[in-house]
C-alpha cells in the first residue's frame, strides 16, 4: 500500500485465469502499487484460480485467432482443428512459458508475490468459491473472501476501476 | 554522486519499475539511484513513474542499447 494517506487508488476485477490473461491485472497492480497507489484486486469466476496455492496456468490457441507466435522469422497462428488436438494446448503453454522466460518477462508467480509484498489487497469472490467448490485451504493464505458489495465499496473510492 | 546502481538489463515491463521502487524504498531522501535497462519502454515509463511518485528524474540517456536513468529520491 502507499506511503501517503491520501494516495490515489485502483481496483481491478479479475475474471480470467489463463496464462495470457493473468498478466494484465498483475502487471497493472504491481506497477500501480510501485507508483504509490492503493490497489485492490477482486478475483471472480475463472480469475479466482489465480489465488490458488498451485496455479496451473495454461494458454490455448483454440478460439484465439489473434494468438500468433513468433516462429522462424514469421508469426504463426494455429487453426482450431489443430489447436483442439490432444497435447497441443500443453505444447502452446510450454512455448509461451519459454518465450516469457527468454524475453525477461516476469512469471505470474513472481508478480503475485510482488503484489503481496506491496500490500495489494487480494480478495476472493465468495460466490465463485461456492460455485466451483474451491476450498479455503486451496487458496493462498490470508486472502479475504467477500462479495460484490465489497467490490462496489472499493470501486466507489477508487480513482481507477478496471474489469479484466 | 550516484548512491546505488540497479541493473535491470534483460528484464521486461514491469520489472524495471518494480525493482526501482524496491530500491527507492531502501534509500534515504536526497540519495540518487541509477537504473540501467534494456527495455526501450522504460524511457517513457520512468518519466511517468517520476511524475506520479514525485521522485526526480535527473537524467535519462542511452548508450549502445542500454538506457540509464538517474532518479533523486524525494519520497
Amino acid at each position: 500500500m502507499s506511503d501517503a494517506a491520501n494516495a490515489k487508488s485502483m481496483s481491478l476485477i479479475v475474471t480470467k485465469g489463463s496464462l495470457d490473461w493473468a498478466y494484465p491485472p498483475f502487471i497493472l497492480a504491481t506497477t500501480a502499487a510501485s507508483m504509490g497507489l492503493e490497489v485492490s484486486m477482486f478475483f471472480t469466476f475463472y480469475g479466482l484460480g489465480l489465488l490458488k496455492k498451485d496455479m496451473d496456468l495454461e494458454v490455448t490457441a483454440l478460439g484465439n485467432p489473434a494468438m500468433k507466435m513468433p516462429m522462424a522469422g514469421m508469426h504463426v497462428g494455429m487453426p482450431n482443428i489443430m489447436a483442439a488436438m490432444p497435447g497441443v494446448g500443453a505444447l502452446a503453454t510450454g512455448m509461451m512459458k519459454n518465450m516469457i522466460e527468454k524475453k525477461g518477462v516476469a512469471s505470474i508467480e513472481e508478480l503475485r508475490e510482488t503484489a503481496i509484498e506491496a500490500e495489494v489487497e487480494l480478495i476472493a469472490c465468495q460466490m465463485t468459491m461456492d460455485l466451483f467448490e474451491f476450498k479455503k485451504e486451496d487458496m493462498i493464505d490470508g486472502v479475504p473472501v467477500a462479495g460484490a458489495a465489497t467490490y462496489v465499496e472499493n470501486a466507489l473510492k477508487s480513482d481507477i476501476n478496471l474489469f479484466i | 554522486m550516484v548512491d546505488q546502481v540497479l541493473d535491470t538489463k534483460g528484464l521486461n515491463c514491469p520489472l524495471p519499475i518494480i525493482k526501482a521502487k524496491k530500491a527507492i524504498k531502501s534509500m534515504a531522501t536526497g540519495q540518487i539511484l541509477q537504473i540501467d535497462a534494456t527495455d526501450p519502454g522504460a524511457v517513457q515509463d520512468f518519466e511517468a513513474f517520476c511524475r506520479v511518485t514525485g521522485n526526480e528524474l535527473l537524467n535519462s540517456s542511452e548508450e549502445g542499447g542500454v538506457f540509464s536513468f538517474e532518479i533523486k529520491v524525494t519520497e
